[in-house]
């Protein structure tokens, strides 16, 4: 217990917390285009993945500090508060993709930037090397330079897998 | 040597001077800006990272996006803002009640201002370890100026110091410029800033060694590696020292307000650990016990540009409205709630705690200033 407690004040989530509730999984297999996931267990004065989600599925916020809400079965999977998130802290998983793959829609702000039909290794929430993946597409939701990577790998992973790192 | 005289003088074209300017031109005010800086933004010119905050401050903006905003809302009243950059305020002399400023490094002469604004920012602390003096122990700053201002890496393989906000956001930023992070220190046992900042560089595989702390620096001509430690709950080492590759040792232990130019000017100063350090006493109009003196942002407590902007805004207003000109009815106490909103959480917790030290009622109640 005393190391999930120093993992989680290191930065990597540990367990189902206010603010990072997993959305409900039938709900979630059967949502073509995915649902999100929030990451932000943390109350700081921050709101701009309800500010920018259009369907209401990030709920209001009655105060600008409270972690976020959110209603899954509001959500399209559309990635604007993928993008709009300074936190990274929101992650699109499409599980309808195929029988055995999920379609994960990551934020990435690094260089170079991955191309549509690249392997990717798939990173978990420290950094380990999980699986491998392929870039189905690469897009730009905000024009502002913080990427959404649609990255198909195992569903096993669901998880786990957080960010890529290119295959040298 | 020449001298220039004006209403409002702001010190410092940071978030929060700049904010400040603004606020005090639209009300009608003549303003000048002096900053020390080549170009006028402040901390904000180095942040390439997305802001949080609310809409009202431009969350989800890159922080050098949100100067440029500040900088054309003042260009949309500049018949009332004179700016001068590469110019440093040196000192206060409050017999004759003159300043004297420093172009460059020779070219000195004299402000003369009815009201002023004092918004300096902040300046990092260092912390003391064998080697520190060795070429590639920087501050975080050097590194964001080196980095996002010049485009220059600082070296290949970098030991941060601190899981502070601003220890989080650089290694990101460092990962970014293509540097490595080998590691992060952090001497007490969770991450200072926020958690999300964590998370962002742990899933790239940093590790941050909470308890942890650098120990000495090692190298013969530059720095060439170091050697951490663990520490115990009185920050004292504990165990083995271990060693670490780098080139870089990045120091963002925290932040300082700077304030000289307060305390030439006389004003009630306090020390208060919540606000990092020494700073002014001030009222809501965030005006110092000197009637002519306002102060805002960093240098009035170490926070956030967010919050900055509106203290700079309430500074500007306050000193337009003591010189007569007509401010909107209400707007102070709109920019308060904002300010209220923004402190309401964790790391505005401690703010309070520490407004509540050198917040007056009126200066009128207070004897001593
Ligand atoms: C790495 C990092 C990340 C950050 N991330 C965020 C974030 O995500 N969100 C957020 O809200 N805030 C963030 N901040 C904090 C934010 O940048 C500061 O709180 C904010 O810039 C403070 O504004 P300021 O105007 O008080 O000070 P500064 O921006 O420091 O401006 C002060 C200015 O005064 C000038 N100056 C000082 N002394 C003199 C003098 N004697 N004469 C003339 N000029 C002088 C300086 O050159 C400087 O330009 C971050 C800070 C850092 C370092
Ligand atoms: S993916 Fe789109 S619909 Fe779903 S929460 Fe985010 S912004 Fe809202
Ligand atoms: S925008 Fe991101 S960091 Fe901000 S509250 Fe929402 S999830 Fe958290």
């Amino acid at each position: 217990m005393a190391d999930d407690l120093d993992l989680f004040n290191s930065g990597v989530l540990t367990g189902e917390r206010e603010g990072a509730v997993l959305p409900d999984r039938t709900l979630w297999e059967s949502k073509k285009g995915g649902v999100v996931l929030v990451e932000c267990p943390q109350r700081i004065p921050c709101n701009p993945c309800h500010t920018s989600c259009p369907t209401g599925a990030i709920r209001p916020f009655a105060d600008i500090n409270d972690t976020p809400k959110v209603d899954h079965s509001l959500c399209t999977g559309c990635t604007l508060c993928v993008a709009s998130c300074p936190g990274l802290a929101c992650f699109v998983i499409d599980l309808t993709f195929s029988g055995d793959k999920a379609l994960f829609k990551l934020p990435y702000e690094m260089l170079p930037l991955p191309e549509k039909g690249q392997k990717v290794w798939c990173l978990n929430r420290t950094g380990d090397c999980i699986a491998e993946g392929t870039v189905e597409n690469v897009t730009q939701p905000k024009k502002d330079r913080t990427y959404v990577i649609h990255v198909s790998a195992p569903k096993e992973v669901v998880g786990e897998f957080r960010t890529i790192r290119a295959v040298k | 040597m020449k001298s220039l005289s004006t209403e409002i003088l702001v010190i410092g074209g940071g978030a929060a001077g700049l904010s400040a300017a603004a606020e005090a031109a639209a009300a009608g005010a003549k303003v000048l800006v002096a900053e020390s800086d080549l170009h006028l933004g402040g901390q904000l010119v180095k942040q390439t990272h997305k802001f949080f905050g609310s809409k009202d401050e431009y969350a989800g903006t890159r922080g050098f996006k949100i100067a440029d905003i500040l900088l054309s809302e003042i260009d949309s009243c500049k018949e009332n803002v004179e700016i001068h950059t590469n110019t440093t305020i040196t000192g206060f002399y409050p017999e004759d009640g003159i300043f004297t400023a420093m172009r460059g490094e020779e070219k000195f002469f004299h402000i003369s201002a009815k009201k002023t604004i004092v918004a300096t920012g902040a300046q990092e602390r260092l912390i003391p370890f064998p080697n520190n003096d060795l070429p590639g122990v920087y501050g975080a700053g050097a590194v964001q100026t080196l980095m996002n201002v010049y485009g220059v890496v600082p070296g290949k393989r970098v030991l941060m110091v601190g899981a502070g906000n601003i220890g989080l956001i650089v290694s990101y930023q460092l990962m970014q410029a293509g540097v490595e992070v080998a590691a992060v220190v952090e001497a007490a046992p969770r991450v200072g800033g926020y958690w999300v900042h964590a998370a962002k560089i742990r899933r790239m595989g940093v590790p941050i060694l909470l308890r942890h702390s650098i120990k000495k620096a090692v190298g013969d001509q530059v720095i060439t590696g170091a050697y951490i430690t663990a520490l115990n709950d009185r920050f004292e080492p504990v165990g083995e020292e271990s060693y670490m590759d780098c080139d870089v040792i990045c120091i963002a232990v925290g932040l300082s307000p700077t304030t000289e130019i307060l305390s030439q000017a006389g004003c009630g100063m306090m020390y208060v650990p919540q606000l990092c350090g020494l700073v002014a006493r001030r009222d809501r109009t965030m005006r110092t016990s000197n009637p002519d003196f306002f102060t805002a942002g960093d240098a009035s407590g170490i926070e956030e540009a967010s919050a900055a902007m509106v203290e700079g805004r309430i500074a500007g207003l306050s000193a337009a409205s003591s010189l007569g000109y007509p401010t909107e009815h209400g707007k102070l106490d709109e920019y308060w709630g904002r300010l209220q909103a923004l402190r309401s959480g964790e790391a505005g917790a401690r703010i309070c705690q520490g407004l509540e030290c050198v917040l007056v009622n009126r200066w009128e109640d207070v004897s001593n200033g």
